[in-house]
């Protein structure tokens, strides 16, 4: 479908998608065997630019907006999501800075993040703070010109590998929800280290360790907005990244499709090639229906957000809870659809179901999704009566 | 020369739009047009129904075509060894210069007198040679100014080399100096009997067709041959003929060669010394399909090729790649398993005593020039090849 | 340093086939690409200039079409495509398209100049080295590595049948580049809108001062006669019956001729 792209917005898919084709589908297969970190394709991405989409000019990116970042995360994804989520979170990681950071900071970090020079991590999640974010135990107290950071960060995409981190902590637990705030640590920092890679489901190219942070002394100007502002900063950074969860479902599923499709037209069971069958035809016209749908929902609340639209919780909660259940009920059909093959590592598809669970489990489970469309349902209509 | 439409007679049916393979021929206000990527071919001549389409002669210069005669070949040595290619341009060249009653010269730098005598017993008249030190490892400018210097003054008709590193990469500048045309790559030469111009004949559009290629306005007609494809000459002990020193002066080089590093591929020596070669295309579906290959070979005591699509896929490394871009060869026996046989694949096996293909569709080029025609799946023939093989040898 | 990168625009498959009953080529909707080799020129000139500096001017033979291709390097971060286009080239073969680069070339000034080996669609090899005879420069074919490069001399690797050359050269001097030599680079975003907005130079025959008698099919010693497809062996043998029966047929075959 034509979703009237700028000329600009085509060429960003076009590039991405030949990414895609000739850099990451020969070698996805291999590094969902090894794990091993895409660091050869991120060089490619960082050449064509691509680390700079979302960057404003001045600071040496595109300064183009989430619509154009979901457009790359897409074609990324048809691919290999172990690649797409490497690649959207070090967005997810530069949001903080690029939304809160002073001018300093800005100058500091985004010119080498737009160049791709440094890879960029967000720090959220702990063991006893997932979904609930009000568990986070790790802490920043001031001494002095420093703040000294306590404690370890859980299942940190992009852990080890990325130079920068942009991390949550409790600044004044007194505080309850103004208690928190936002840093950036540098990988280096004496007292920063990684705990080990973690062996994982799907996405295994990509990287996730623990952050542990061990009397770990950073400058006082490496706090991210005001102090307190910690929470702020998190849920406002998901409100812009979620979406491009959402992207990563609608590209999963949009791969997986096409390679049911061809392998349909090719397996020749009584005779005729499946896909004439009527069963295999209704699961297809299922799956392109779920896909054209999350697609134009993704795009219209990427619209949504580039607007300046000042609370986008609920609808980019929306697009990313629905594009990813679309994402593990098409990978899963795809596997369906091709039967013994798509069970096996010689196709794709099998690849893909393991990696689409992930999107209905980070950045925010489904569950959590749907609380937050729920809240902001329970606000919308006190305010009508 | 040129090609025409006649707009007059032009019906606007497109019959010729499809026939060019340059996609040169296109509508214009429901008349065809040929526009500038025509390369005059002339497949669109006989396409027209109406007869539109005529060529257009013009008229040339035929001096410099007089004067000329003989037939040279360049004869390459590295290391003071002459390749087999030498001798078998001499082959090439004793046929034609038997067919224009004319005299056969071979051309050689560096080296010594004992392999310029070699030259003379595989069929050359003439030897001119320069057997000046500095030659002995090539170098393109001295070697392209000797060349031409040399052809200025003889002025041979025709002037043949190996399409090898060596030969391919000076040759082009010998034909530039001397403004004359050069065919790359030919796999078969015939004389015209009518006007006595050189056929060359060249796999084009990346080996998928033929075509005949003339020089007929300037002298000498030059071609490069690739090894393997024509047959050695004669070797006779006995045969005489005179070796004509040439002087090296004013040996100018802008580029030194360093040093001349051997690095040789185990793979590149077993495929063209081989006497079986069992080679898989894009039919052999990937690294499985190559599997079976080689279990193939190993029975046979072989090696293995590949075609270029099977090489592009990245089933196979580019080494064992048979072809016009790959290595030409020549075994006893080419087992072709689910290669389709496009030309550029045939022009670097076609020379083999017998070609067995075996292809799933009957339609499939490889069986025009195959001894053995196998029509059936690769999958079921090869294991039952190699079972019965085993049988036999067991015996 | 000023380099010049000679690119082609050919069909983007070598495959092309043949109808066996008009025993024409089809070439149906193949659009064109930069000829294969020629990337690996164009990211030789790039890794050039990243290391000793200067510009990088992609320039190409063609009819207006070509001129994607030359938007295409410039996407690659090529500085500027020249295109070289008249109807006075047309049929022009390896002599006459040199002598008309070589003019254009003249034109245009370079210390570097770099061809990719041969086109995927011609498969000659010839346009390079006689290239740099018109233009009295040296030449090194077959480059599979860039050793040294300083002002006024490079030293490469010159791929041969039984190994390689470590050739010196002064500058300038041209040089045709084989796949082993690098891995050609994707686009770039800023290259792609930059590729949007460059204005393409056109070179006509004029512009150039080249003598009309040594252009196009006129300048070209060679023409091509006519195009066929090869013929079938005459001695083919279809071997008949079930696999198994081929197969027995096959070895006996073998065995007579002592094969085997």
């Amino acid at each position: 479908m034509d979703y009237f792209l700028s000329e600009e917005q085509s060429m960003i898919r076009d590039l991405a998608r030949q990414i895609a084709e000739e850099k990451i589908v020969p070698v996805r297969a291999e590094l969902d065997e090894t794990g091993e970190f895409p660091w050869d394709i991120m060089k490619v991405l960082a050449q064509s630019d691509l680390f700079g989409l979302f960057i404003p000019e001045e600071y040496g990116g595109l300064g183009k907006g989430c619509l154009e970042l979901c457009l790359a995360v897409e074609e990324l994804s048809t691919a290999c999501l172990g690649v797409s989520t490497t690649y959207a979170a070090n967005a997810l990681g530069t949001y903080p800075i690029l939304l809160f950071g002073d001018d300093d900071q800005k100058k500091k970090y985004l010119p080498d993040i737009a160049a791709g020079k440094r890879l960029v991590a967000f720090g959220l999640t702990e063991a006893n703070a997932g979904s609930d974010a009000g568990g986070i135990q790790t802490t920043a107290k001031i001494e002095g010109n420093e703040f000294v950071l306590n404690g370890t960060k859980q299942w940190i995409t992009n852990g080890g590998e990325a130079e920068i981190y942009t991390i949550i902590a409790i600044t004044d637990r007194s505080k309850g929800p103004r208690g928190a705030s936002a840093f950036v640590v540098e990988k280096g920092t004496p007292g920063f280290s990684f705990g080990k890679k973690e062996n994982k489901m799907g996405i295994r190219a990509s990287s996730t360790t623990e952050l542990i942070f061990d009397n770990c002394r950073i400058p006082k100007e490496n706090i991210i907005g005001k102090e307190g502002m910690g929470f702020i900063v998190a849920m406002k950074t998901l409100d812009n990244s979620r979406t491009g969860v959402g992207a990563q479902g609608v590209g999963v599923a949009q791969g997986a499709f096409e390679e049911a499709v061809r392998f349909a037209k090719q397996r020749i069971q009584f005779g005729h090639p499946v896909i004439t069958f009527q069963a295999i035809q209704h699961m297809l016209a299922d799956m392109a229906t779920s896909i054209e749908a999350a697609r134009a929902l993704v795009y219209a609340v990427a619209r949504f957000i580039d607007s300046g639209a000042k609370d986008v919780s609920k609808e980019s909660a929306i697009s990313k809870l629905y594009a990813t259940d679309v994402a593990m009920k098409v990978t899963t059909d795809a596997v369906q659809i091709m039967g013994g093959s798509g069970y096996m590592k010689e196709y794709p598809v099998e690849k893909m179901m393991r990696d689409a669970k992930i999107l209905q489990i980070y950045e925010g489970t489904n569950q959590i999704q749907r609380n937050v469309i729920g809240q902001a349902l329970i606000k919308e209509f006190a305010k009508k009566k | 020369m040129f090609i025409r439409i006649d707009r007059d007679k032009c019906t606007g049916c497109e019959s010729c739009v499809e026939s060019c393979p340059y996609g040169a021929i296109v509508m214009a206000e429901g008349r065809a047009e040929i526009n500038e990527l025509c390369q005059f071919c002339k497949a669109c001549l006989s396409v027209c129904p109406e007869g539109a389409i005529s060529e257009i002669a013009e008229a040339s210069d035929i001096k410099e075509k007089e004067q000329a005669s003989g037939v040279w070949i360049f004869a390459e040595q590295r290391n003071g060894k002459i390749p087999g290619v030498s001798f078998e341009l001499l082959g090439a060249g004793r046929r034609l210069a038997e067919e224009l009653g004319t005299q056969l010269s071979a051309v050689l730098f560096g080296s010594d007198e004992t392999k310029a005598g070699e030259l003379i017993k595989w069929g050359a008249d003439r030897v001119y040679h320069c057997d000046d030190e500095r030659l002995n490892v090539f170098n393109d400018e001295p070697y392209s100014k000797m060349l031409s210097a040399l052809i200025r003054e003889h002025k041979p008709e025709i002037v043949l080399a190996g399409a090898t590193p060596i030969g391919r990469s000076f040759i082009p500048r010998v034909a530039a100096s001397l403004r004359t045309g050069l065919t790359a790559d030919c796999t078969s030469l015939e004389i015209d009997r009518e006007t006595k111009n050189l056929l060359q004949i060249r796999p084009a559009f990346g080996g998928n067709i033929m075509a005949t290629i003339l020089c007929p306005h300037t002298r000498p007609q030059m071609a490069t041959v690739r090894p393997r494809v024509m047959k050695a000459g004669i070797y006779d002990e006995t045969r005489k003929g005179e070796i004509v020193k040439v002087n090296t002066d004013n040996l100018r080089a802008r580029t030194t060669v360093l040093k001349t590093v051997k690095e040789v591929s185990e793979v590149a020596i077993n495929l063209q010394e081989a006497n079986i070669i069992v080679s898989g295309g894009r039919g052999t579906g990937g690294e499985k399909g190559f599997k079976l290959l080689y279990e193939l070979a190993e029975v046979l005591g072989g090696a293995v090729g590949a075609s270029r699509a099977a090489v592009d896929e990245g089933w196979i490394p580019y080494r064992h790649q048979v072809g016009q871009t790959g290595k030409t060869v020549s075994p006893k026996i080419y087992i072709a398993c689910g290669i389709s046989g496009a030309v550029q694949h045939l022009v670097g096996m076609q020379s083999s005593d017998i070609i067995i293909a075996i292809n799933k569709n009957p339609e499939a080029p490889i069986f025009n020039i195959a001894n053995y025609a196998i029509v059936g799946d690769l999958f079921e023939v090869v294991p039952m090849l190699i079972r019965k093989i085993k049988e036999v040898k067991t015996i | 340093m000023k380099i010049i990168i000679c690119i082609k625009q050919v069909p983007d498959t070598s495959e092309v086939r043949i109808n066996p009953e008009t025993n024409t080529l089809i070439r149906e909707g193949v659009p064109g690409i930069i000829n294969p080799y020629d990337m690996h020129a164009i990211e030789a000139g790039l890794q050039i200039k990243d290391k000793a500096g200067g510009t990088v001017t992609a320039l190409t033979m063609g009819p207006p079409q070509a001129e994607t291709a030359l938007r295409e390097a410039i996407s690659m971060g090529v500085d500027e495509g020249v295109l070289l286009t008249d109807r006075a080239f047309a049929g022009s073969d390896t002599w006459a398209t040199a002598y008309t680069l070589a003019k254009a070339i003249e034109h245009l000034g370079a210390d570097i100049i770099i061809c990719g080996k041969q086109a995927i669609d011609g498969d000659t090899a010839q346009v390079g080295p006689e290239l740099a005879e018109f233009l009295d420069i040296p030449h090194i074919a077959y480059v599979r590595n860039i050793d040294d490069i300083k002002e006024d001399r490079i030293i490469v690797q010159r791929l041969m049948d039984d190994g390689f050359d470590v050739i010196e050269s002064s500058l300038p001097v041209l040089f045709t580049v084989v796949r082993e030599l690098n891995i050609p680079r994707m686009p770039s975003l800023k290259g792609k809108m930059a590729a949007k907005k460059a204005a393409i130079k056109k070179l006509t025959a004029s512009d150039i001062n080249a003598d009309e008698n040594d252009l196009g099919l006129k300048g070209s010693p060679t023409q091509v006669r006519n195009i066929f497809a090869p013929e079938a062996k005459k001695d083919r043998r279809i071997l008949e019956g079930t696999a198994e029966q081929k197969v027995e047929v096959l070895v006996n075959e073998l065995m007579r001729l002592k094969c085997l």
